[in-house]
């Protein structure tokens, strides 16, 4: 498949941006300066770099606790994220958020939340009112495996399969929910099945290859388009870092459950390292190109960490702004 | 029960005063959407939805699945991208499926999100009880979201506010919870014909008094009406306030008549404890214990699940006579 240079240097900056971004917070998260949780999703970056990469800015998304690489890559600033993450009154959320709450109407990110599963209907909500005011343009739920515990992603299922709304739902599946592995809450059913019932268009693919998650991502926004929504898709992948924070086994009462070996293993299918290696072997991309983008995000995040640290945090006297539009 | 200034006022059931509140808003505003169960059956909504459907179509009159959870969830997130849903919950005992969109979702959402992003929706619950329906087909629980930061709650008693605090509600850019009665729906009263707003958070004084004052809510407001009348042929003079708004209730008015009358009793269609009743009860000692000559007593349904037999229901929901009971009650003690 065919894919402009254009493309090809989007995806390695939106993904390399959101791994540079995650990275960064894991010495301020150990050593306290950061406190809000935030649940890194370094490792899991071309899901959500290969899904932004075909939405157009007035296509909706809703997020997660894990929610960072969706902002950042369906276009949200780097400084407004990162002062969020310090809950300075410059964020995203003017601080009242924190890491779990960030977004960016303007660029489509309409907002994440840490109730799992909790923002399911509120893509359907969006994929509704497209509907209903006629509009090319479709919904984008992103969501964990935990999340396919709750029954409110059936009924989610159910209605817009019902209404054929334009809605994709993604099913970021890292085999482990908090310290359970998948195994303990799930029968042995592949995760997409569950939307077969519903008569929904359903497919499994590798979370970690970002060229086929951008195009099971466009097929799907295609058939949603076509009134043909919505669309279910599984993207295997696994989160490198702690549930929350860097390392489960330093922070938290809980340890990090899964086997050295398996995070190994995982190490090895880096979708940073595999798209580089295709770039290159490919002579997709030249390694020098790859190198300047490497410098200009390492810069952007830099600089995201100077402007915040050094901006303020909101002010206690102003409490009560916000309760009410 | 109360008359309206406009001259093109007129005689219309409540429950058909919310009816025309929907036509003239969703005829005024195509962002405004009706959806819930039952929208397209008498038998869920009484006649609130009577030809919606055969107006504005299936696109923005919907009928739901049983997934009060996914549906409510929906109204938010379509209200989040600039639609006006009106969710509709035709029991209010089926909210409880729908906690998360409300509690944590909508009634946080502009303040987490730092005024960001914003939810101009109106959940709408009918309180639906009696007839021997039993526990979970009888609640009012306007008191759980009362107490959620980021909600408003609204219950209109009469037809005239039943209108214009839809409309209101419809609005108004933020969650609101708008709560009727069934036993509200038939009742007949002057409303005008135009769209209108009553204020959220605005009482109003059905009647003038100077020995005590009830505060009453929704269906309670048409006790104690028929309770004043009845106390003032016995020389007591009730001043009633009906307060339409359960969040932000009128402070204003309810202190000016406290500091008027010295007595408060309040008339709450909920559970008396840890409610509308208590916190009214709590607001005044508070804000008013110079005037109090003696303590606010609260008329609300016992701490009791509802029961089914007529006769228990008979012991259970309280009636004119309790409201002058407890009249007489704060009369004794000054």
């Amino acid at each position: 498949m065919e894919h402009t240079v254009t493309l090809l240097e989007r995806l390695y900056r939106t993904m390399l941006t959101i791994r540079l971004c995650e990275e960064s917070l894991v010495d301020l998260i150990l050593n306290g300066e950061i406190r809000t949780p935030c649940h890194l999703c370094s490792g899991q970056e071309a899901i959500a770099a290969g899904v932004c990469a075909t939405l157009k800015p007035e296509d909706y998304i809703f997020g997660n606790h894990r929610s960072h690489g969706h902002y950042l890559a369906k276009g949200g600033s780097i400084r407004d994220l990162i002062s969020e993450i310090y809950c300075r009154d410059t964020g995203c959320c003017r601080g009242r958020g924190g890491s779990m709450h960030v977004l960016s109407p303007d660029v489509g990110m309409w907002g994440a939340a840490p109730i799992v599963a909790g923002t399911i209907s509120l893509a359907l909500g969006a994929a509704l009112a497209i509907q209903t005011r006629n509009q090319g343009r479709v919904a984008v739920s992103f969501f964990g495996d935990g999340a396919t515990g709750e029954g409110v992603l059936y009924e989610s299922m159910n209605f817009a399969a019902l209404r054929k709304l334009p809605l994709i739902f993604v099913c970021e599946n890292n085999f482990y929910s908090t310290h359970m592995p998948i195994r303990e809450c799930r029968p042995d059913v592949p995760i997409f099945k569950i939307a077969e019932p519903f008569g929904i268009d359903s497919r499994q693919s590798d979370g970690n290859d970002v060229l086929i998650v951008y195009k099971e991502a466009s097929r799907a926004r295609e058939l949603c388009l076509k009134g043909e929504g919505p669309v279910f898709l599984e993207f295997l992948t696994y989160r490198l870092r702690g549930h929350v924070g860097p390392d489960d086994n330093i922070q938290g009462c809980h340890t990090d459950i899964r086997p050295d070996c398996e995070v190994l293993e995982w190490q090895k299918k880096d979708p940073i390292l595999r798209f580089e290696r295709y770039l290159i072997e490919e002579s997709l991309l030249d390694e020098r190109v790859l190198q300047q983008i490497k410098e200009q995000v390492e810069e952007e995040v830099k600089e995201g960490h100077l402007y915040a640290s050094s901006c303020s945090f909101p002010r206690g006297s102003d409490l009560d702004r916000y309760v009410f539009r | 029960m109360n008359s309206t200034n406009s001259k093109n006022a007129r005689t219309l059931q409540y429950c058909l005063a919310i009816n025309e509140a929907l036509h003239q808003e969703m005829d005024r505003d195509p962002s405004v959407l009706i959806i819930g169960q039952g929208v397209k059956s008498p038998w869920y909504v009484g006649n609130t939805a009577l030809g919606l459907l055969e107006k504005f179509g299936t696109r923005r009159v919907i009928d739901t699945p049983v997934s009060e959870n996914a549906m409510t969830g929906a109204a938010v997130g379509a209200a989040i991208v600039g639609m006006r849903p009106v969710l509709i919950h035709p029991r209010m005992d089926f909210m409880m499926y729908a906690m998360d969109p409300i509690i944590n979702q909508a009634a946080n959402w502009h303040y987490m999100n730092g005024g960001r992003g914003k939810v101009p929706v109106v959940i709408w619950g009918i309180v639906n009880r009696g007839g021997e329906q039993g526990a979970q087909h009888s609640q009012a629980i306007h008191g759980i979201f009362a107490h959620v930061p980021g909600l408003k709650v609204v219950m209109p008693a009469t037809p005239s506010d039943a209108k214009g605090l839809m409309v209101s509600a419809i609005r108004d850019d933020n969650p609101v919870m708008y709560i009727d009665d069934r036993w509200l729906h038939n009742v007949k009263g002057s409303v005008p014909e135009e769209p209108y707003e009553i204020p959220i958070g605005k009482a109003t004084r059905i009647r003038d008094g100077k020995d005590v004052t009830i505060a009453s809510i929704s269906y309670m407001s048409l006790l104690s009406l028929k309770a004043a009348e009845e106390l003032s042929c016995r020389g007591i003079d009730v001043e009633l306030l009906d307060m339409r708004s359960v969040k932000p209730f009128d402070k204003d008015l309810l202190l000016e008549s406290v500091e008027k009358t010295g007595r408060l009793i309040v008339a709450d269609v909920g559970w008396q404890s840890f409610g509308f009743a208590a916190e009214l009860s709590a607001f005044v000692s508070e804000a008013a214990f110079g005037f109090l000559k003696s303590p606010v007593v609260r008329v609300a349904l016992p701490d009791l699940p509802t029961p089914a037999a007529r006769t228990l229901e008979e012991a259970y929901f309280p009636k004119v006579d309790n409201i002058v009971t407890a009249v007489h009650k704060v009369m004794g003690k000054s």
